[in-house]
């Protein structure tokens, strides 16, 4: 594709819909060739449309995270798990808990069967999580919280606030520890503590309010007065709305119910609900500066996380004995074609979208490498 | 010409103030001026630039009587942000400011909340980038950026708004000489090439005073209109090209380097000096190899008698005649500091500082000052290198081997933001926390800061004490433990001119007491007021160490402005006044 499309960044939104199809897929399934397919597919996507972003690089975490998981699950097993099978790797005493404790069984022999389902399904949301890395190392987060619909702006704006804030407060930590030794005592502990969190405390008060004042300077919060009326409409849109999701998910849960409470009910109070939305939205008169197109490459990439998701769902329902590793008897999982199909086709966008634009770092005694976010 | 800012009988009182900041001010700033603010520390420069920009009352609360009107549009019926579109508020601290993490987005940050469509602010962007000369940094992350790269990202992210008003609160003030004259040379474009009305409010008047059109003095919860020359004659602050001015009875007052020059060149000065002196003056005045050696005038200026560390760095071991001062205070050698990921922050630097002697360190933001003083400490990181001080036996140790308490014994400091030292709820629980951490007599730590500021109310809170009495508050604090070394990292932030005037003389008298001091400063005003010896650092190595006549004259960017007028020697107003009142007494005593 070296003539393909000019290197941009792709919507974030479309990111997080592949992986998230991506994901579903992943929970239909507890076949070990099947979710390592899936995180093959991942990590290709990934290796091939990452900028050089930090988070970009903070995939490698989630990895690491996803075998933690794998490893707790196999200890959790060993200790407490139920022992299923009938080949016996280890055999180990069983320890009796006292009554109080009734139903719960300490270690015991380890079986083959019961460790490869303990294995296989802390594999399932280890991948889960890899899917959820690799939208976060894909999509800046930030560029996906400036796609909020306008009446939610303020909470987008607060979340970034906080997340450039955040190293800062660790700097006027450490500062006022130095400072602290300065004074001839190495604070640590509770005695400590006032002795460093006052000076931090202040620091960020202060921050946080030269920070409110030169927003409110540059127009923040500018377009909140809107008219009476308009602001009745979004508040009784938004209520009646949430009212009527809470009936519908009750009624959705309750097979008692009438069925008119559930799925109708839901849908109509999600429908209001967003109607709230956008009129909250409305006359907002706020702009974004270089807003993220929305073109053919981002159809091809939510495209190909729902297909990956529906054909996952279509398979569990034909033939779920093809999705879950046999234990009973143990034997070789088999490889449903649909619904490797559908995983494959989730890695199109590592070959179908413009690659991202190159990092440039700059010259300097810096480490962390910047994005341009030039085109 | 029309009015950009009017105030009307303005008078404002902040809340839990029982006296008003500001009362009944007049002031009318006409469209396209630039306007500097002056005024001693705490005399309501800040406040009256928010009360300019709606800031104060409806972000601070307090009451505010009178009309403030910008363009016709009132703060009354306005907040800030309904003035955003109109008036671009800069601060002191650019960082504090940022809303967003990259160049761009934060110049297109304004805009967005004004609503303008994306094509215009592409544009604009691109043309502000241009105006600040920083195209080059569109996609870097503002955290990354040098100071002066950063304050004018900040005028940039006001400016991409086309606001007819920016009020900037000290721009400078963090900024070393290079970093200033960037923004200083942005402000000025901004009012010559876009007819923009700027307000400055900055301590350091000597680097606006010259492109101010207007000068408003506060002081008193007054407020005073003038032409700079008017303000200047009788303003409480004023920057050492005016002070020579006043001194030499120049008339009209010089502004700037270049016409106190001029004033000192012509013949027939006119003024109220006595005529002899007037013509010895003059006489030295344009043949600068006639003067006294600086060594030898400065010794009679600061040595008062005890003959310490006066003059020349070389030559302090003879001047004090005692073995204390051959053998360095404290000692480092090859010290190399690097931060994690590869930064080198000081790289293999040697370095001596003697007892009874004040050393400047200076050199541009980032080039390495503060980590050394922090490694010389011990508290801070060292990567390599040796450092040696004398301990209270007399023997040689490294500070970074000891317990805190005992390394404070030795080498004593005054961190950059003084007020991380304290925690306590008043002034004298530190003093007595203090004496506690010490060691030293109950009362101790209070004698010695009622020394340095005899007016200080030891039972406020310590962040109601001015910029200055916390600083001797925290100064009075590390000389409890009596250290012979001692160290401060960038003390003359905030201050005003008398301020630091009591801190250059606090500086003088420890070192006559024997105490090797070294101080890091962008101040060069500062540093040839007090220090013996200067040495700039730059890329974390020492580029330049001597006596502070021989460094700062020689470079243009560091040369204080009586250098920079009387050429030769001379570095401070006080060492003419002292030279002159000398030679007024010698030529008294002539036939």
């Amino acid at each position: 594709m070296s003539s393909g499309p000019l290197p941009r960044e792709l919507h974030p939104a479309a990111w997080w819909v592949w992986a998230i199809g991506l994901a579903v897929a992943v929970s239909q399934s507890s076949n070990p060739l099947l979710l390592l397919i899936a995180l093959g597919v991942v990590g290709l996507v990934v290796l091939a449309r990452r900028g050089g972003s930090p988070w970009a690089r903070a995939f490698r975490l989630y990895l690491w995270l996803g075998l933690f998981i794998i490893a707790v699950r196999v200890v959790l097993h060993v200790l407490v798990g139920y022992k299923v099978g009938d080949h016996v790797l280890v055999s180990l005493p069983t320890v009796t808990l006292p009554s109080w404790a009734a139903g719960i069984t300490l270690l015991g022999d380890i079986r083959l069967e019961g460790l490869l389902l303990a294995i296989v399904l802390g594999l399932r949301l280890a991948v889960m999580i890899a899917c959820i890395g690799a939208a976060n190392a894909l999509a800046n987060p930030k560029r996906l919280l400036r796609t909020l619909p306008g009446a939610l702006h303020e909470i987008g704006s607060a979340v970034v606030v906080s997340v450039s804030v955040a190293p800062q407060l660790a700097e006027s930590v450490q500062r006022v520890r130095r400072a602290r030794e300065l004074r001839g005592e190495a604070a640590r502990g509770l005695r400590g503590l006032p002795a460093i969190a006052l000076p931090v405390l202040e620091d960020t008060l202060d921050r946080s309010l030269l920070l409110a004042a030169a927003m409110d300077s540059r127009g923040y919060g500018r377009s909140a007065d809107r008219p009476e009326s308009r602001r009745r409409l979004t508040s009784s849109l938004t209520l009646v709305g949430l009212l009527l999701s809470a009936v519908g998910i009750y009624g959705v849960l309750d097979a008692s119910t009438s069925p008119l409470l559930g799925a109708p009910a839901l849908m109509c109070g999600l429908a209001l609900a967003l109607a709230g939305l956008w009129t909250g939205g409305l006359g907002a008169g706020r702009t974004t500066y270089r807003p993220d197109p929305w073109r053919g490459a981002e159809w091809v990439t939510v495209g190909s996380g729902i297909a990956a998701a529906v054909t996952a769902v279509l398979a569990a329902r034909w033939a779920p004995e093809a999705m879950i590793l046999p234990v009973e008897p143990l034997s070789w999982p088999e490889l449903p074609l649909l619904a490797v199909a559908g995983l494959l086709l989730g890695a199109a966008p590592a070959y179908l979208t413009p690659v991202p634009p190159q990092a440039t770092r700059r010259s300097g005694p810096t480490r962390r490498a910047l994005v341009t976010s030039d085109g | 010409m029309a009015e950009a800012i009017v105030l009307e009988g303005v008078s404002l009182t902040l809340p839990n103030a029982g006296e008003p900041t500001l009362s009944g001010v007049d002031l009318v700033i006409p469209e396209g001026e630039l306007a500097l603010v002056v005024g001693r520390t705490g005399s309501g420069k800040s406040t009256l630039l928010g009360a300019i920009c709606g800031r104060v009352p409806h972000f601070t609360g307090g009451t505010l009587t009178g009309h403030v009107r910008i363009h016709g549009r009132d703060t009354r019926q306005h907040r800030p942000r309904d003035l955003a579109d109109l008036v671009g508020v800069v601060g002191q601290d650019p960082l504090a400011g940022f809303v967003t993490d990259t160049v761009d987005e934060e110049l297109a940050y304004g805009m967005e909340q004004l609503g303008l469509p994306p094509a215009t602010m592409r544009k604009r962007v691109e043309e502000t980038l241009d105006v600040l000369g920083i195209a080059d940094l569109r996609g870097a992350a503002l955290r990354e950026l040098s100071g002066g790269q950063q304050q004018r990202v900040a005028i940039g992210s006001v400016l991409t708004a086309h606001p007819r008003v920016i009020l900037l609160d000290e721009p400078t003030s963090a900024l070393d000489p290079t970093g200033a004259e960037e923004v200083l040379a942005t402000i000025t474009r901004l009012v010559h090439d876009l007819g923009v009305t700027v307000v400055v409010a900055e301590h350091r008047i000597e680097r606006v005073l010259h492109y101010a059109d207007l000068v408003v003095h506060v002081g008193d919860a007054r407020v005073e209109v003038g032409s700079p020359a008017e303000v200047m004659e009788t303003s409480d602050v004023a920057p050492p090209v005016v002070e020579l001015g006043r001194l030499a009875g120049w008339s009209p007052l010089p502004l700037s380097v270049r016409d106190a020059r001029r004033a000192a060149r012509s013949p027939g000065l006119p003024g109220d000096l006595t005529s002899a002196s007037r013509g010895w003056f003059q006489n030295h005045m344009t043949h600068p190899s006639v003067l006294p050696r600086s060594s030898a005038s400065r010794a009679s200026v600061w040595a008062g008698g005890s003959g310490v560390g006066a003059g020349a760095g070389a030559s302090v071991g003879a001047a004090a005649g005692s073995s204390a001062a051959l053998n360095p205070a404290v000692s480092g050698r090859q010290v190399v500091v690097t931060y994690p990921g590869g930064v080198l922050a000081v790289a293999g630097v040697d370095l001596d500082l003697y007892a009874g002697q004040v050393t400047a360190l200076m050199g541009r933001n980032g080039s390495g000052k503060s980590s050394l003083l922090w490694a010389l400490q011990g508290t801070g990181t060292r990567t390599s290198g040796e450092i040696t001080a004398t301990d209270s036996t007399g023997a040689r140790v490294d500070p970074a081997g000891l317990r805190p308490g005992e390394r404070r014994r030795i080498v004593g400091m005054v961190p950059q933001t003084a007020s991380d030292l304290l925690y306590l709820e008043t002034a004298a629980a530190e003093c007595a926390q203090a004496d506690r951490e010490s060691g030293a007599a109950p009362g101790t730590a209070a004698s010695l800061v009622l020394d340095l500021v005899p007016d200080v109310d030891l039972g406020a809170h310590p962040r109601d004490l001015s910029e200055g009495q916390k600083l001797a508050l925290v100064l009075a604090v590390q000389l409890t433990a009596r250290p012979p070394v001692l160290l401060l990292d960038e003390p003359t932030r905030g201050l005003d001119y008398d301020a630091k005037a009591a801190l250059s003389k606090v500086m003088r008298h420890l070192a006559s007491q024997g105490r090797a001091v070294a101080v890091s400063t962008h101040d060069v005003e500062f540093v040839a007021e007090c220090a013996d010896r200067v040495l700039v650092l730059a890329g974390g190595e020492v580029v330049a160490d001597g006596p502070t006549a021989d460094i700062v004259v020689a470079s243009p960017a560091y040369a204080p402005q009586v250098s920079k007028i009387l050429g030769g020697p001379w570095l401070t107003v006080d060492d003419v006044r002292a030279v002159l009142s000398g030679v007024a007494k010698t030529s008294g005593s002539m036939p």
